[in-house]
């Protein structure tokens, strides 16, 4: 089924003298229960197309649907509403609020939903277990590593039960070990609680955990790969020849 | 080049500045306000009785100046502080490209320079402004004409202004140049992201230390409210002394136990925004533990001391009118045992070729009377012994002063008051003296019955009335007993009184005509041989005279009043203001991340208001409970001023209060809205 569909979206910055085309005539949909991830050099538009859908950032021209929702239609409050009970967001800097535990972190987002007291302990140790957080809830964030910070911004992105995850750059803070495991965790809720994953990432290895991925290049969609029945190894090999294809600028971020 | 960089530093960030600037340009325009009161006070009041009044007026001020350049010394300290912490990145950037911190150093100086000279400036001329308004506000406070009225500008209290804040300034910038030699460029480059550790107290201890701070407030809110008479100048300073510590550890103990409260209230915490409303909130207040308590102690000085000032201009006034109803006064003394030399003061003045009734258009000529076998040890009778235990600075064996119910009812009469009637064996008790009052009623329920001039009287009323005989603000009728007029014994006349209003609507120049006459007739009076007048003493008093008496000292009190009053205020608000404009700025991250989450606008304002509201609320309820005792202390020094409108000074101490403390707190919620608004 068809969640998300992204119609002719154009970004420009900038003033008529000199333009920058940021997301230029962009078109995909996204299924539901996908784990999409969004490749491409630094200044590709990548991340302003993740703000584009997040409604953080508004298009020039064109429409993005979320089940059939005109999001570039929203505004003021609307946008707030619309972020709070559709989209989780996870961020490279984790963005978790330092002066509350994780586990109040985690509620937050469930309070700010207005969900009663009583539902929120459940629902936040629920998605501790499926995080592998259970054991630092209690910490603060300046007492935890950095695997577990952006594990714990990841189970309040899902704690709400969004339509859609977005993750910018989720494992670009992160060493490769905490990478893994992170990314192991982003399978298992998109495979096992059916969670639609949208990520940008400039890195291969973390693009080979998704089972699509679209590559862009100055803001234009470059191609458009999907994993269909390969082995992650082989997934990781076919995005390399996608990256060694797009240039020099890529062939970095191995 | 350094200039140049200073200069445009100021102008890039002059939103920042602008908080240390006003402050700085308030801080200036009061000081100039108060310490050119002299001046001001000069160009109101000519008379040289009250020269005397503005010199202790302007002493005072001075001393007291020193005191608040203290408190304005640190607020600024502050807020350089404060400023510094914002431009930590800039310092960082300085750094990075090789410049020393020396240099460094001598930016910040320039640029303290310049905000200083600019901010001396613009205070004095406010404070310039200000002072001549000040001056109309002292004249309505206290009925002065304004007539003689001229603008006027102190110079020493500018040259007084520059040098102390030419001081403050340097003590700022050697603050600003030890911070800067301390500083890391690593701390530099990670100052905002760097997260605050959080340490939560044990709340065993926190129960613990608020019981034992609560049980120690709870003595001297005793000590100060219900055992104020026997409290001696060493007593009530360890009282402040232990109340200020136990402030101390009620915020720090406070801070600790709320959110632990809170945090057991599950449905409440984890309902909208709270968890974080009051996360945010405990690591303001515990950070801030010792500002708090010393923002809750200003306050409770300043509402005590405006309160104070603003009773006793109330009671002034009010005073005034009541127990001050005629022109003028003169009394008479003398000495029973010599020979009559003038019949009465009209003979007396007759005497001397002078008519004292021609410049009167009503007046009451009286005795009164003093029985030397009813002293006031008498009149208390069994009491006696327990007021001499508690009071023993009083006078017990001074004979009573009595006055025939004719004469008192003829005076009552001229004042406009109520007038009385007796029985044969009745007497009446007059007092308006508070304490004594209380005194006297104690001993009207024990004994009432007394042997006055050999007759055996009793109280008419059971308790003391309301009544004086002479003129003055104040309530200080010890204690008057009117009796039936055969009573009396000619004989023991005691002091021989002239009251009465001036015929000329001119007051001032009646006056000056009633006292040349008085002053010729004193003279002579003097000069007969002293062996044979039995005159002991002449005096007068007027209604003038007490007028412009009350101007000084209601001057003194309510100056200092309203100046530490309004100094403290100021700094409270600037405070408060400070730290919570910084930590917002510190907070936008935070703010940035509960909108991508999807948070309301409105919860978000709304948490801001509360965390504002409670910040600025916290130490104001401390304070105000503290000044509820503190107030029932003062109560009994005010009480010679008359209490009765006590009520009317707190209102307005708690309007102008609700002014300024409450203008700081909007000003800081919408300024900490602006700077957490969405970029977009």
């Amino acid at each position: 089924m068809e969640l998300l569909r992204i119609q002719q979206i154009e970004k420009y910055y900038g003033s008529k003298s000199s333009l920058t085309k940021a997301i230029d005539d962009i078109s995909f949909t996204v299924e539901k229960g996908e784990f999409v991830a969004i490749m491409g050099a630094s200044g590709s538009g990548k991340t302003t197309l993740l703000n584009c859908i997040s409604t953080i950032d508004r298009v020039t021209a064109g429409h993005i649907f979320l089940e059939d929702e005109d999001i570039t239609k929203l505004r003021g409050k609307a946008l707030n509403r619309f972020r709070r009970d559709n989209l989780g967001f996870i961020f490279q800097d984790f963005n978790l609020l330092d002066t509350l535990t994780a586990y109040e972190n985690i509620a937050l987002a469930l309070s700010i939903q207005k969900k009663p007291a009583k539902e929120i302990d459940a629902a936040v140790r629920k998605v501790a277990e499926q995080l592998d957080i259970a054991d630092v809830l209690e910490k603060y964030p300046y007492q935890m590593s950095g695997g577990q910070k952006q594990r714990v911004a990841s189970a309040r992105a899902i704690v709400t039960g969004p339509k859609l995850v977005l993750a910018d750059e989720p494992t670009g803070a992160l060493d490769s070990k905490s990478a893994k495991l992170l990314l192991e965790r982003f399978r298992y809720l998109n495979k096992e609680c059916g969670a639609t994953i949208m990520m940008v990432t400039h890195d291969s290895f973390t693009a080979s955990y998704a089972s699509r991925v679209i590559f862009i290049k100055d803001g234009k969609i470059f191609n458009s790969i999907t994993r269909g029945d390969n082995t992650r190894k082989q997934f990781f090999d076919k995005i390399i020849d996608v990256v060694t294809l797009l240039g020099g600028d890529m062939s970095d971020a191995l | 080049m350094l200039f140049k960089l200073s200069l445009s530093n100021v102008r890039r960030s002059m939103r920042d500045y602008a908080i240390y600037f006003f402050t700085l340009m308030i801080g200036v325009s009061v000081f100039y306000v108060f310490n050119a009161i002299g001046g001001q006070a000069a160009a109101l009041r000519m008379s040289d009785s009250q020269y005397e009044m503005i010199q202790v007026l302007d002493t005072v001020i001075s001393g007291t100046s020193v005191f608040v350049a203290g408190v304005l010394g640190l607020l600024i300290v502050y807020a350089s502080r404060f400023l510094m912490k914002r431009r930590s990145r800039e310092f960082a950037l300085y750094m990075t490209l090789g410049m020393s911190k020396r240099k460094i150093s001598a930016i910040l100086l320039v640029e303290t320079v310049i905000i200083g000279i600019g901010s001396l400036f613009i205070g004095l001329l406010i404070g310039i402004g200000i002072s001549q308004l000040m001056s109309a506000v002292v004249a309505n406070m206290f009925e002065v004409d304004m007539s003689s009225y001229k603008f006027t500008v102190s110079g020493g209290a500018i040259v007084k202004t520059i040098v102390y804040f030419a001081v403050i300034y340097l003590v700022a910038m050697a603050f600003n140049s030890f911070v800067v030699t301390r500083m890391k460029l690593i701390n530099l480059m990670q100052s905002g992201k760097r997260s605050e550790q959080i340490k939560l107290k044990s709340p065993v201890l926190c129960v613990i230390v608020f019981i034992a701070a609560a049980v120690i407030l709870g003595l001297c809110y005793y000590q100060v409210g219900w055992n104020s008479r026997n409290i001696t100048r060493t007593a009530a300073i360890a009282n402040i002394a232990a109340g200020s510590a136990a402030t101390f550890l009620v915020f720090w103990s406070v801070s600790g136990m709320l959110l632990r409260v809170f945090m057991l209230m599950k449905n409440t915490y984890h309902k909208n925004l709270n968890a974080f409303t009051f996360r945010q909130l405990s690591s303001k207040v515990n950070t801030m533990v010792f500002s708090m308590t010393v923002i809750c102690i200003m306050l409770f000085v300043t509402i005590c001391t405006l309160s104070s000032a603003f009773s006793i201009r109330n009671s002034m006034n009010n005073n005034l009118d009541e127990l001050c109803p005629v022109d003028c006064e003169i009394v008479l003394s003398y000495d029973t045992e010599k020979p009559m030399q003038y019949a009465d003061i009209q003979e007396m003045y007759t005497a001397n070729g002078y008519d004292i009734t021609e410049d009167f258009s009503d007046y009451v000529n009286f005795t009164d009377y003093g029985d030397t076998g009813f002293t006031f040890k008498d009149s208390l009778g069994e009491y006696y012994d327990e007021v001499a235990r508690q009071y023993s600075f009083l006078i017990y064996d001074a004979p009573e002063q009595i006055v025939k119910l004719s004469d008192y009812n003829a005076l009552m009469e001229l004042y406009g008051r109520k007038t009385y009637t007796l029985a044969d064996d009745e007497y009446i008790l007059f007092c308006n003296f508070t304490t004594m009052k209380n005194i006297r009623n104690k001993g009207l329920e024990t004994d009432s019955t007394h042997t006055i001039f050999g007759h055996t009287l009793d109280s008419k009323y059971p308790t003391c009335q309301d009544g004086f005989i002479d003129i003055s603000t104040e309530h200080i009728n010890a204690g008057l007993f009117v009796v039936p007029d055969s009573v009396v014994d000619e004989g023991a006349a005691h002091e021989e009184y002239f009251i009465g209003e001036y015929a000329s609507k001119d007051k001032e120049a009646a006056e000056e005509t009633v006292s040349d006459k008085f002053d010729a007739v004193q003279r002579a009076a003097a000069d007969s041989s002293d062996n044979e007048s039995n005159i002991t003493g002449i005096f007068t008093t007027t209604k003038l005279e007490i007028k412009e008496a009350a101007v000084g000292l209601g001057a003194i009190v309510a100056f200092l009043g309203l100046y530490i009053g309004l100094v403290f205020l100021i700094a409270c608000g600037a405070i408060l203001a400070l730290k919570e404009l910084s930590d917002s700025v510190d907070s936008i991250g935070r703010y940035e991340m509960l909108r991508k989450i999807g948070a309301d606008e409105n919860d978000i304002s709304r948490s801001l208001f509360r965390q504002t509201g409670i910040f600025f609320l916290l130490p104001l309820i401390v304070a105000a409970i503290h000044s509820v005792f503190g107030m029932k202390y003062l109560i009994f020094f005010l009480e010679v001023f008359g209490t009765e409108n006590i009520g009317s000074s707190v209102g307005l101490t708690l309007s102008t209060l609700l002014l300024i403390y409450g203008g700081y707190f909007l000003v800081t919620y919408f300024s900490s809205k602006s700077i957490i608004k969405g970029r977009r």
